[in-house]
């Protein structure tokens, strides 16, 4: 008995193991025959210019109201610590640098995986569930290049940019808490943040980071998907997968970026 | 006669349970051919096979010379174009109108001005009926309307080979006479060639030029409409005249009701 147990105990493990190979292996395979959008993909710019509506237009007020108020807790938190030091000046360094490097790119890409990574998947299980992407295949429509691509590519451009004005109104948010609420001169808010933000450290990083995880949490969305068990329930279990995974793999991402560029630890 | 589509020895199983067990058939060029067959018998996977969205276990499909589970996705999606299902539930696209739907193929495939698309989009709607409906969405429609706009949306690109699963169902009995009619006159009129999946004996038996009644993965008979009519096997008569008793079995396998309801 005991021995018996312990097997299905291996089994279940080994398993477990192989499903989780084969959903990478899969969602390697459709990551590669989704960036393929050659030949045969008519108007491509007229429905990228539809996704980057969808996705980047549309998740505009939640991305910049985040940013407004994530800039404002900041400067808000900053201040009262730096006081004790004698330092409040260097709040407008603080909010510029935390924000640029990491609340930018790792914020905007949770609310991403929530507004917009959730919204492709639904989308996509659906036309599944409703043998719409079927019907395109017979009439000889790859729904890899005229469904997914543009999703993907669309992701791909609008999270950077997203991330980008979050940072924008995130340190127009700290100059207003810092500078009108608390009353530090803006001369130095501005003067210190200018001497201690380097363009291509702090700047580029940042953007780079959050193309790292335009790529990640896009295809996330559209993987699952595209993969999703074709009943309500399987559609809600995509849905909820591309929220949880993408914004695990954001944080983790996150991590490993972040000790990359600062040189190891 | 030469063969449009052809299925060579064909099996299939899914999940352990064999759907298809060598099944050889021809689908002559020009013809209607229609395939008959109790619920569950495989009929749309055998569509599915022709359109190559399914791989058999063994042997071949072979559409316009080409052996279907051979070609790579590139050549698939060059094949399909020429191809042309109806699907059972019409698997009409959602978030566009019924004109769009119809357009659809001929914006992806062709570039033809939008005058031209027009019109051959609202002559497609005429001849099922539905122009008035051009601009409603599909969750407008009823079900029998949507499988029409559907109808209309797989001819719209003028196939070589159309595939109707199930177009009868659901429809009332003047959509229906219609619908038999059209699939008849679309075949002759634009030569095609017409597979026609269905469990609605007299209408299918009304246009078709060849039958194939197709009963647990096996093919029971064929012939002509006349030929299946007038045949002596108790199978086929069962499934053709709908008896209540006889070697088809109404029930999907299972063991014994005494043994799943009085346990012992």
């Amino acid at each position: 008995m005991m021995v018996k147990a312990l097997i299905n105990r291996v089994r279940f493990m080994g398993n477990g193991v192989l499903n989780i190979s084969a959903g990478v292996g899969r969602a390697a395979w459709f990551f590669i025959h989704v960036l393929s959008w050659g030949s045969g993909f008519k108007a491509p710019f007229k429905r990228l210019l539809q996704q980057v509506y969808q996705l980047g237009v549309l998740s505009l007020p939640i991305v910049l109201v985040a940013g407004l108020f994530v800039g404002m807790v900041l400067a808000l938190q900053g201040y009262h610590i730096l006081v004790g030091y004698g330092s409040q000046e260097a709040v407008g360094q603080m909010v510029a640098l935390s924000i640029l490097r990491e609340f930018g790119p790792v914020v905007t890409a949770l609310l991403f995986a929530g507004r917009a990574g959730s919204a492709l998947t639904a989308e996509i299980g659906l036309m599944k569930a409703t043998e719409q992407l079927s019907a395109m295949e017979i009439m000889g429509v790859d729904p890899f290049k005229r469904i997914m691509a543009p999703r993907l590519w669309g992701g791909v451009i609008t999270l950077p940019i997203l991330t980008v004005m979050f940072s924008v109104l995130g340190i127009y948010g700290g100059a207003f808490v810092a500078v009108e609420v608390l009353g530090i001169y803006d001369g130095s808010y501005w003067a210190n943040m200018q001497n201690s933000v380097e363009f291509n450290e702090d700047v580029i990083k940042g953007v780079v980071k959050s193309l790292v995880f335009a790529v990640v949490v896009t295809w996330l969305a559209i993987f699952h998907g595209w993969n999703a068990t074709p009943t309500s329930q399987g559609i809600s279990r995509a849905t909820t997968a591309t929220v949880v995974q993408a914004s695990l793999a954001v944080l983790a991402l996150d991590f490993i970026l972040t000790a990359v560029m600062l040189g190891g630890f | 006669m030469e063969n449009f589509a052809e299925l060579v020895d064909l099996s299939f199983s899914r999940d352990g349970r064999l759907i298809l067990d060598r099944i050889s058939l021809q689908i002559p060029k020009g013809k209607v051919t229609a395939i008959l067959g109790p619920s569950g018998t495989g009929k749309t996977t055998l569509l599915r096979l022709i359109s190559g969205q399914l791989k058999p276990d063994s042997g071949d499909v072979m559409v316009d010379g080409l052996s279907v589970p051979g070609l790579s996705r590139n050549d698939l999606f060059a094949l399909r174009k020429r191809l042309s299902l109806l699907f059972q539930s019409g698997a009409l696209f959602t978030d566009m109108s019924v004109f769009e739907n119809v357009a659809f193929s001929l914006r992806e495939h062709t570039r033809l001005p939008e005058h031209m698309v027009r019109d051959l989009v609202l002559l497609r709607l005429q001849s099922v009926g539905l122009r008035g409906a051009a601009h409603h969405m599909p969750s407008e429609l009823s079900g029998g309307m949507a499988r029409r706009v559907a109808l209309a949306r797989s001819l719209a690109l003028d196939p070589e080979l159309i595939m109707y699963d199930e177009p009868f169902t659901g429809q009332d009995p003047i959509s229906m006479a219609v619908l038999v009619k059209l699939i008849r006159t679309v075949n002759d009129q634009l030569s095609l060639t017409s597979v026609l999946v269905s469990h609605d004996v007299e209408e299918a038996l009304s246009i078709a030029d060849q039958v194939y009644v197709l009963s647990h993965g096996r093919i029971i008979g064929k012939g002509t409409p006349e030929q299946v009519r007038q045949t002596h096997s108790p199978e086929l008569k069962q499934f053709l005249f709908g008896h209540v008793d006889g070697p088809v079995s109404f029930h999907y396998p299972s063991k014994p009701l005494e043994q799943e309801v009085l346990p012992l």
